[in-house]
């Protein structure tokens, strides 16, 4: 129970896209489309819970002085091992997210949750916290990133719902990714407020 | 301190250097697979390995050199595809395969890599093929004079809100057919 507790935390009440509004960088960029959204999502939520199970089984022989370098390298072994995995067996997928797959290395949502989760908890808390940030980022990607391809080009998973010649072009680009965003956060917020 | 900092480095530089071993052949493998996809998509009927005998042209006029990869049935050329090149590009460099039959009239190309705006220029690797004449460049000879965006005099509709790009991707398709058929390429690879 508390187990799961942890993870709908992440999901839901921390959620960190519209709750902490953690990782924004990836959120803005790499919305364009469901498809990249949820991808982006799934590849961070991996790396989140590699990195919060080692950070939390390392915690107790790292002195304090050295943690956050600690953690950085712990964290950037992962992505780059992350990275050279979608080259070798999905270089489709590492193309369309390029650059935003090596700067997961900077997301505050990886270093925030190594330093206020996984350095005070259990390997298994850990990696539920893991779980329920990771599935929280990559829910919130890909509802995000569904919006502006609906909105942006009539289609869904790229499954046509509308002519893409109805469909405004502005929420493809970057500043249709705030206005989607801001939409979506006020949505939650009102839910939540109920 | 200092040995917990060492132990983590050396235990993360052991992990990579492991990864780094296991994933080498696999992402040379891949990126040999995209261009071969790339060349055997816009190159005609061919039984010999393109790749095997690709050339290197430096161009007379000037730029990079570039690479070409040609076809053959038996002995005989049925065509080339060029590894080209533009720096025109709205946000950066773009790569295309281009394919040519021995006249010079293109068959087809494949945008390799892009930087351009998802909705506006991203949008060449469909819209210069398309069903649509006045925009498809399949077919036409990229070293006709009116092979350029109907703003600049020519018979290409380029992408809509799109013009640089579009100029940019018919200069790495012009830049392709030159480097072939006016650098007189074709001859020793006909012998």
């Amino acid at each position: 129970m508390k187990y799961l507790d942890i993870i709908y935390n992440g999901l839901v009440r921390e959620n960190p896209v519209f709750v902490l509004l953690l990782g924004m960088c990836p959120t803005l960029g790499t919305t364009g489309s469901a498809l990249s959204g949820m991808s982006m999502g799934l590849a961070t939520a991996s790396v989140l819970v590699c990195s919060n199970m080692s950070v939390s089984a390392i915690k107790s022989f790292v002195p304090p002085a050295v943690r956050i370098p600690v953690y950085i390298v712990v964290i950037a072994t992962f992505v780059s091992v992350l990275q050279l995995l979608l080259a070798a067996y999905m270089p489709a997928l590492n193309a369309t997210l390029g650059i935003f797959i090596p700067l997961i290395v900077v997301n505050c949502i990886l270093l925030g949750r190594a330093e206020a989760f996984a350095s005070r908890h259990g390997v298994v808390a850990s990696a539920c916290d893991g779980i329920g940030i990771g599935l929280g980022f990559t829910f919130g990607l890909t509802l995000l990133g569904a919006l502006r391809e609906f909105l942006g080009t009539g289609r869904v998973f790229d499954i046509v719902v509308y002519p893409e010649s109805f469909g405004s072009l502005i929420f493809v680009l970057a500043p249709g990714a705030f206005i989607a965003l801001g939409l979506l956060i006020g949505l939650f917020n009102y839910i939540k407020s109920r | 301190m200092l040995l917990v900092l060492t132990v983590v480095c050396v235990g993360s530089g052991a992990l990579l250097a492991w990864v780094f071993r296991v994933t080498e052949k696999p992402i040379a493998e891949a990126a040999a697979q995209t261009r071969i996809r790339a060349i055997s998509g816009v190159l005609p009927h061919y039984d010999n390995d393109p790749l095997a005998d690709c050339v290197i042209v430096v161009p007379v006029s000037g730029g990079e050199p570039m690479k070409v990869y040609p076809a053959k049935v038996g002995e005989e050329l049925t065509g080339v595809a060029v590894e080209s090149y533009s720096t025109g590009g709205f946000s950066g460099r773009i790569e295309v395969m281009v394919g040519f039959d021995t006249r010079g009239i293109l068959i087809d190309y494949y945008v390799m890599s892009h930087s351009e705006t998802p909705g506006l220029g991203a949008k060449m690797d469909t819209w210069f093929r398309s069903e649509v004449a006045s925009r498809s460049v399949i077919g036409r000879d990229p070293g006709a004079s009116r092979f350029k965006v109907s703003k600049d005099g020519g018979d290409i509709d380029g992408i809509t809100a799109a013009t640089i790009t579009s100029r940019a991707f018919l200069d790495a398709v012009r830049r392709a057919h030159d480097v072939v058929f006016d650098d007189n390429v074709l001859k020793p690879l006909a012998p």
